[in-house]
């Protein structure tokens, strides 16, 4: 008897081409001058300065436990909402000191959306997920606008055609891809500036990573998007600056290409060819 | 495999049916009882739900009723005549056969015939027949429940009583029914005329007093504990008071409830409203640690979705932390409220003991509510409250189930709105 099994190769799509364009350098969108991060009495990230630009990816790079996220989540001043978190120093955007006592997170996080590493969508209707942000945010003045900018944002995320017919549904009930898609259309919904993204990819099979690294090179023409990741090949894809942090510090920040062909520093080189992590 | 491999298999296998069995007989064990007490209830009570009346003609003798003093005239020995004239006897010169048939029809058929000459005097001097309930004992002996073979010392009811009965059940003039009064009644003196509405009322009242004022507050603090308090030394205080207080003995609840609310707040003892205050401060701890719960369990990826998205802290909670809890918070006030609507020492405290003739007419009046009622009825005297007793605790029951059944609606509603 003849065992007949045929193997077809997984398609695996990645991003459109990997064009990192070092040629256009984008202008500083957040500048972070000397960052201190203590959890209690522990210090998470020491003196952290760096600029992130704006309309174009810069991706966290760093083994776990570095405070790559707790970096990310300064910058839309999530910490604050941890007990015990205590952050210091400056994170000028636009021109203005978020940690002003003047600014309300509430406003600041419009501005900034925030994707996390597993998909988080409302246990509500895929519509009123989108809906939500611009509601509580009196974005939209009627109910068409309101459906306007559901429809844009489901656009936006190239999630429009999966389920303009099922809007109705819950959000819960659709992919992990999916999911992650409709989230961040949520975030794209309230027009933010800045779009953080804590390991987007890593609760998501590789197709569906492939449509989000897609998503994500042409969110980048909009937004300054900052991602937190744990692949290096996702990094290299995706962003056009990295910056590598090292238990609580940041090593290396340049342009992805520099970064990882020719890095200086040579803790970066050790954890991009896998010798740290 | 080794033998010892295969031996240490054998025992595990051994272990896992030895804990089935555990399992097992403890669940027939719980269940037997359950079925015990519910099946002893049940005999008990099941009596109660029907009754017997009777008709008689009655001949109003103008002789007897003073149509001046409608009020003053006696109309039990009237009705009592009228039984005497069936059964083809007459009064003797003590009253002896005349208390001995009042003995065995309601007083609720002169009542009867005192309404109907109030509102057509010209009546008076004519015959009518009146239906109403036999007098408690005399329902028992229909029902089986008091026997001729008990010694006649032993027996509320003579021989001679025992032969009317057994005449006029033979006549047709006795019929059983159901047992209208019990549910349309509140309590009485008379156990045939003792009804479970007013308790029924009452503990309704109570229990939305209790409601009201618990679940808001429960609610609301537990939020805020959960979603708001910083975590300090004086939150933990708080905390483990709470959890205390889940555990103080109900009847210093009671207790507080005399000396705060009514002695000093002033607040009108036996009432619905202070009863329902006093069960509210009793169901509070409860629903503070089932609603604390609840929202522990909702997962913080929501909560960090919605700060994500720029909702203030308020409306996260209430938006998205709240709903999604609530299936929980639902069950976990259903289950205090029951727990609320069985208890009877508190309510003892704060003199809800007392005797009420009536449905409650407020909040502020005095009542009576299901288990106290239950409480009353099973230290009474004659022997028709003991059936009563079962019944009411029946109804009790129901009250529960049909409570925990809203529960379960209300919570597969929460749950599938999205």
């Amino acid at each position: 008897m003849v065992m007949t099994m045929t193997l077809k190769p997984p398609v695996i799509r990645t991003a459109a081409p990997h064009s990192h364009h070092p040629a256009t350098p984008q202008p500083t969108k957040i500048s972070v001058r000397d960052i201190n991060v203590f959890y209690g009495e522990k210090q998470a990230l020491n003196s952290i300065s760096v600029e992130i630009p704006g309309k174009a990816v810069t991706a966290f790079i760093g083994p776990s436990g570095c405070g790559k996220s707790t970096f990310l989540r300064c910058i839309n001043r999530m910490n604050d909402t941890i007990a015990g978190c205590r952050v210091e120093g400056q994170i000028v955007m636009d021109g203005q000191d978020i940690n002003d006592r003047s600014i309300d997170p509430v406003v600041l996080r419009a501005k900034v959306g925030m994707v996390f590493q597993k998909p988080n969508p409302f246990p509500k209707s895929i519509f009123e997920n989108v809906a939500y942000g611009p509601r509580i945010h009196g974005i939209a003045s009627n109910k068409q606008d309101l459906e306007g900018i559901v429809e844009a944002s489901l656009k936006k995320a190239g999630l429009w055609a999966e389920v303009s017919d099922r809007l109705n549904q819950p959000g819960t009930s659709l992919s992990g891809g999916q999911q992650q898609r409709l989230v961040i259309a949520r975030a794209i919904a309230v027009n933010p500036e800045v779009i953080l993204m804590d390991e987007p990819c890593s609760a998501l099979d590789p197709i569906a990573t492939a449509r989000v690294e897609e998503l994500i090179d042409e969110l980048r023409q909009q937004f300054c998007i900052v991602i937190v990741t744990h692949s290096m090949a996702q990094a290299a894809r995706v962003s056009q600056r990295t910056v590598f942090f090292h238990m609580g510090e940041l090593i290396e920040s340049g342009s992805t290409e520099e970064i990882f062909t020719n890095p200086r520093e040579p803790r970066t080189q050790d954890y991009i060819t896998g010798r740290i992590g | 495999m080794t033998d010892i491999a295969a031996a240490r298999l054998k025992k595990r296998h051994a272990a896992e049916t030895r804990f089935r069995v555990y399992g097992r007989t403890a669940i027939i064990i719980a269940l037997s009882f359950l079925a015990l007490l519910m099946g002893r209830i049940g005999m008990q009570g099941y009596s109660t739900f029907t009754t017997n009346t009777v008709s008689l003609s009655v001949y109003l003798d103008p002789a007897r009723i003073d149509a001046g003093d409608l009020e003053g005239s006696n109309f039990d020995y009237v009705v009592a005549l009228a039984l005497l004239k069936k059964m083809g006897e007459t009064d003797d010169d003590y009253g002896t056969n005349a208390s001995e048939a009042m003995d065995l029809v309601s007083r609720d058929l002169g009542f009867q015939i005192l309404n109907r000459l109030k509102a057509e005097p010209g009546l008076l001097g004519k015959t009518i027949t009146v239906t109403g309930p036999m007098k408690a004992n005399a329902d028992l002996y229909y029902k089986g429940q008091l026997k001729r073979e008990t010694a006649q010392a032993d027996r509320r009811l003579n021989n001679h009583q025992l032969d009317w009965l057994d005449r006029l059940k033979a006549d047709g003039d006795v019929k059983s029914g159901f047992n209208v009064a019990f549910f349309t009644h509140a309590d009485s003196t008379e156990p045939e005329q003792a009804g479970i509405l007013g308790a029924v009322m009452g503990s309704a009242m109570m229990l939305l007093v209790t409601a009201l004022i618990a679940v808001p507050m429960g609610v609301l603090a537990a939020v805020w504990l959960e979603e708001f308090a910083p975590k300090n030394r004086w939150t933990d205080i708080i905390e483990v008071n709470i959890n205390n207080l889940a555990a103080v003995p109900s009847i210093v609840y009671g207790l507080l409830g005399l000396a705060v609310f009514i002695n000093w707040l002033g607040a009108p003892r036996g009432a619905p409203l202070t009863g329902g205050m006093v069960l509210a401060l009793m169901a509070l701890p409860t629903i503070i640690i089932a609603t604390r719960s609840a929202l522990k369990a909702v997962p913080p990826s929501i909560r960090e979705a919605a700060l994500g998205v720029g909702a203030s802290r308020t409306q996260t909670v209430f938006h998205h932390v709240l709903p999604q809890a609530m299936p929980g918070v639902m069950t976990g006030t259903i289950l205090s409220l029951a727990h609320a609507l069985g208890e009877t020492a508190p309510l003892l405290m704060i003199g809800m003991i007392a005797f009420n003739p009536g449905i409650p007419e407020g909040f502020t009046s005095s009542a009576s509510v299901l288990p106290v009622q239950v409480f009353i009825w099973e230290n009474a005297s004659e022997r028709a409250f003991h059936e009563r007793t079962a019944a009411a605790i029946i109804v009790l029951l129901v009250f529960m189930i049909a409570m925990n059944a809203a529960a379960v609606i209300l919570r597969r509603r929460f749950e599938r709105r999205w």
